[in-house]
């Protein structure tokens, strides 16, 4: 069975994972107009950006100037991920650890930046780092190289939907017999290029108010707005060893079936509908989208008939990130026995049982989180609280 | 002309430095593998000196496996008015 060991964490809520926890659980929203950039003039504004951090304080000098912002957050990641889960791979056989992330495109901002001075500047004063820091493989080379992570790399990029993917990749090299995965995404597109780019799809948010943005499942959503961040897991075979979570279902679909993906996870992990605790939904805030996922979640669980929970709300959609985000919240909820709540919703949908501006306490055996993104890739999967916790 | 410390002060600017290696001590012969620069480095620090010195550096430059032999490809391509009797 494979669970998940160690959690590395950096969302515009917090850049360690008792930061984010703790926001999260104080329904602590991140949403604000955009500082990284003038937003005037785009038809989003508001944006989740990671809190400022001196990259001298996280990461070698060497690593500083051949990396994007989205990279650097990821380093520092799955930093934390191993530390978590006590992990120092030289003490790992030669091959014994890999690693899967996912991602929608690449260093954004370092591509913009470089792709600015060649057509100002010319082609000799693009950085040579260009070559890769903007590729969106870059997190997993990164992260590989760094710890000398040997094993099986990949990258999963199936725009928001692809850290579940992620996830399944890496579920398959541990039963292939490698001890140790790293997988999960960390991701940002908080540049002009980026924003304008996002933009195209029509879906995100033309409101300015930061807490009236993104309203997923609410009678005025009118769309999402990005954020940055993610998060890497260590996942490991291991069932002796601490851990969060099982990772016992997966399901993957393309189309409009998402209804599939959660009755195909469910089948996976051989857990029963009553059996699900708790869902962390997509969310997507795109009321079309946000419709099709309502009826899949009633379709299996029947109207209101389980705890519903968009914990994004405070972070906006981090891309690739948001869902390796998700499922480390559920892990957390899990460990803790609490579901973290949705904020700004004010009109719910009526067949869902929101989890609205608090957290709620409970008996959570297992929690389901979906992802989708644009196009029709739809991910399920299903965590289970490990064993030895049933009564803890 | 290119110095040591000035290629030293570029390199630690455009590609940092590994904290496990003192490039203050006598690194003119030490290979560029052994202080922690790959050939992106090297790369990304030949750009840096032919925008600093005006120089058209040959690809080869990368090919150097030392800081000497590194400066003294540089130094070969300055015109000579630049170079010191």
């Amino acid at each position: 069975m494979t669970v998940i060991t160690g959690i590395g964490v950096v969302t515009p809520t917090g850049n360690t994972t008792a930061e984010h926890w703790a926001a999260t659980l104080r329904a602590e929203s991140a949403l604000a107009r955009v500082r990284r950039f003038d937003p005037s003039g785009y038809r989003c504004q508001v944006a989740g950006e990671a809190p400022a951090f001196d990259p001298a304080e996280h990461l070698p000098s060497r690593l500083i100037p051949q990396t994007d912002h989205m990279t650097k957050l990821a380093l520092i990641a799955a930093k934390a991920a191993l530390a978590d889960a006590g992990i120092d791979p030289a003490d790992l056989p030669r091959y014994g650890a890999g690693v899967v992330t996912a991602a929608t495109g690449g260093g954004y901002e370092f591509g913009q930046r470089e792709l600015q001075k060649m057509w100002a500047l010319g082609p000799e004063h693009v950085s040579a780092y260009q070559s890769f820091a903007w590729f969106y493989a870059v997190n997993t080379g990164q992260i590989s190289i760094r710890h000398g992570l040997r094993g099986p790399g990949g990258v999963a990029v199936a725009d928001q939907s692809g850290a579940l993917q992620a996830v399944a990749m890496a579920r398959r090299q541990l039963r292939k017999g490698t001890p140790v995965m790293l997988t999960g995404a960390v991701d940002s597109a908080l540049c002009p290029w980026g924003w304008v780019a996002m933009q195209v799809s029509g879906e995100l948010s033309p409101r300015p108010e930061p807490d009236r943005a993104y309203r997923p499942f609410d009678a005025d959503a009118q769309g999402w707005v990005p954020g940055e961040g993610g998060a890497i897991l260590v996942l490991e075979n291991d069932t002796t060893k601490p851990h969060y979570a099982h990772i016992a279902g997966h399901a993957s679909t393309y189309g409009e079936a998402l209804v599939d993906a959660i009755r195909l996870c469910l089948v996976d992990a051989d857990v029963a509908p009553e059996d699900v605790g708790v869902v962390f939904a997509d969310g997507a805030g795109v009321p079309s989208r946000d419709a099709v996922e309502a009826a899949a979640i009633t379709a299996v669980f029947g109207p209101a008939g389980v705890p519903v929970t968009v914990p994004k709300t405070m972070t906006g959609r981090l891309l690739s990130g948001g869902a390796a985000v998700d499922l480390a919240t559920a892990a957390l909820a899990l460990r803790h026995q609490v579901i973290p709540p949705t904020v700004n919703v004010t009109r719910p949908v009526p067949e869902l049982d929101l989890v609205l501006d608090r957290p709620r306490p409970g008996s959570i055996g297992s929690a389901l989180v979906l992802s989708s993104g644009p196009g029709g890739f739809h991910e399920a999967v299903l965590l289970t609280r490990p064993k030895e916790c049933m009564t803890c | 002309m290119l110095t040591l410390d000035a290629l030293k002060n570029t390199m630690r600017e455009c590609a940092g430095e590994d904290e496990a290696i003192d490039l203050d001590g006598d690194i003119a012969d030490t290979p560029f593998a052994d202080l922690g620069y790959d050939s992106l480095a090297l790369l990304e620090t030949a750009a840096r000196i032919e925008r600093a010195y005006s120089v058209k550096l040959d690809d080869t430059v990368t090919d150097a496996r030392t800081p000497r032999a590194f400066i003294a490809i540089v130094n070969a391509a300055l015109p000579t008015a630049t170079v010191p009797a």
